[in-house]
């Protein structure tokens, strides 16, 4: 028996790639998309209290599929780094684009670097002020990183989700619209996912300093049932629903 | 023990003066004055003493203006920091905790004259009601059952309070007493200000319930403050 002593560098990236994507693809997937009063991410999470989407600053919410102790920990370093930069210099110094930038480098460091990828997709979404669009920063477990301002999936079923999703994708919907639509795309066709699956945050203009808000519970329910009878009565203001979470939230 | 000769004989240091928070049925109410001062003269007209230190809690500052406001910054980030990482809020008396660990830091800065001393309230969700905590310069923390005051004018605004404070005052009673509080030590004291007729500046005077942090709007401060100059003009012959 002889051992290999040389394996090629080729060889060697592809076998992480498809551990990682192995990894990735074991848990289940997550949509951000754009809505009316900013960013609405919605994640395939029957758990409670392990949360797939978190906020991280005032405007910037982080969500991860994947091994959750690995993104977990990139949601730590990521509120530490954030909170850091803020108190240190201002609050408004804090963006997603840098925050982004350093999980991209991060992760390409452990992909090039150690034995073992992060099992992780990670999204970092911002929601816009004063004209800016709200952006969507995509960071693959290798470090690729690609920025969009419409919706944006993570996970090992992406392809398809992407296909559903982009098929009715608007910007302006409600967030009861917005909800089910994203709801339905995860699922697809014949698996519906209720309340019970989902784990759900937006970034709402509507919120105050700090914009991130969990959508739990009763909201969520109302939200997510009776498809078209709940849209037309939220149409008099997207922010309505997002206001209610203020008061059961904290 | 060496003769420690205070910086602040000098240097001079802006000071922040009158402080505070009382007890009322669904919660707490927290006022201070906006004058800073730098020795005998005044260094800043509009300073903000009364702080939220998260939803559900206020902090407000007396002492070294430079160094409180620092630490009320870093309070609000650490609060907001723990609630990010951890999922939840701390309770009130991990928060109350906290704060004490950073006045306790301050100590040797107190020790050369430039103490801070923060008062704390917030309501406490765990157990339904408004709590109030008092700090010294070394980092001791109590709780207060009813009301407190601190800074140059605290002793006129406790006073004033106490002549006035029962259990289960209503909102509106309760930032009653604290704006006499506030106008009551500015009366007395040199450094705190009152009510700024001519400038349209009046003290900051916030609440705490279960529904969270909530400042009063600048109007209704006024309003509340002309009532009370009107009521001392109509004693006058």
């Amino acid at each position: 028996m002889t051992m290999p002593y040389y394996v090629a560098p080729e060889q060697v990236m592809k076998d992480r790639a498809e551990y990682a994507q192995k990894g990735i693809a074991r848990g289940r997937s997550l949509v951000a998309t754009v809505y009316a009063d900013g960013v609405l991410i919605v994640a395939e999470n029957p758990s409670r209290s392990l949360h797939k989407i978190s906020e991280i600053y005032d405007r910037i919410a982080f969500a991860g599929v994947g091994k959750y102790n690995e993104y977990d920990q990139l949601r730590v370093a990521g509120v530490r780094h954030a909170d850091t930069k803020g108190f240190a210099f201002s609050r408004e110094d804090v963006d997603a684009r840098s925050l982004a930038n350093l999980y991209a480098q991060f992760l390409g460091n452990v992909f090039t670097h150690e034995l073992k990828p992060l099992e992780v997709e990670i999204l970092v979404a911002e929601l816009g002020a004063d004209g800016r669009p709200n952006q969507l920063y995509h960071v693959a477990y290798e470090g690729t990183i690609t920025d969009q301002d419409d919706f944006a999936v993570l996970g090992g079923d992406a392809e398809t989700i992407t296909e559903r999703v982009r098929a009715d994708w608007r910007g302006d919907r409600t967030l009861a619209e917005a909800l089910q639509a994203a709801a339905g795309a995860l699922g697809g066709p014949e698996r519906p996912l209720g309340p019970g699956d989902l784990e759900v945050a937006v970034l709402s203009r509507s919120n105050g300093r700090r914009t991130f808000r969990r959508v739990t519970d009763d909201q969520l329910a109302e939200l997510l049932g009776g498809h078209g009878s709940v849209a037309p009565t939220d149409d008099g203001g997207p922010g309505t629903g997002a206001s209610q979470t203020t008061n059961t939230g904290a | 023990m060496p003769l420690v000769t205070s910086p602040a004989d000098a240097v001079t240091v802006r000071h922040a003066t009158t402080v505070v928070a009382l007890r009322f049925a669904d919660g707490v109410v927290m006022a201070g004055d906006r004058r800073a001062t730098e020795g005998h003269s005044i260094a800043h007209r509009t300073m903000e003493k009364v702080f939220p230190a998260d939803r559900h809690s206020a902090v407000a500052i007396a002492g070294a203006a430079g160094f409180a406001v620092e630490m009320v910054r870093l309070f609000q980030v650490q609060l907001e920091h723990y609630e990010k990482v951890e999922g939840v809020t701390l309770s009130l008396e991990g928060k109350a905790n906290q704060l004490a660990q950073m006045v306790r830091q301050n100590l040797p800065l107190a020790m050369q004259g430039l103490a801070v001393v923060p008062l704390f309230c917030g309501y406490d969700l765990r157990r339904g009601t408004g709590r109030i905590f008092s700090y010294d310069v070394t980092g001791g923390h109590y709780e207060e059952a009813e009301y407190q005051a601190t800074g140059s004018g605290g002793r006129d605004a406790r006073t004033t309070v106490k002549l006035g404070y029962r259990d289960g005052l209503s909102r509106d009673e309760g930032v009653e007493l604290a704006v006499n509080a506030l106008y009551e030590a500015a009366d007395e004291d040199s450094a705190t200000g009152g009510p700024d007729l001519v400038r349209g500046i009046y003290p900051l005077v916030a609440v705490v319930t279960a529904g969270g942090y909530e400042q009063l709007d600048e109007a209704e401060v006024a309003e509340r403050f002309a009532a009370v100059i009107e009521r001392k003009r109509s004693l006058r012959p």
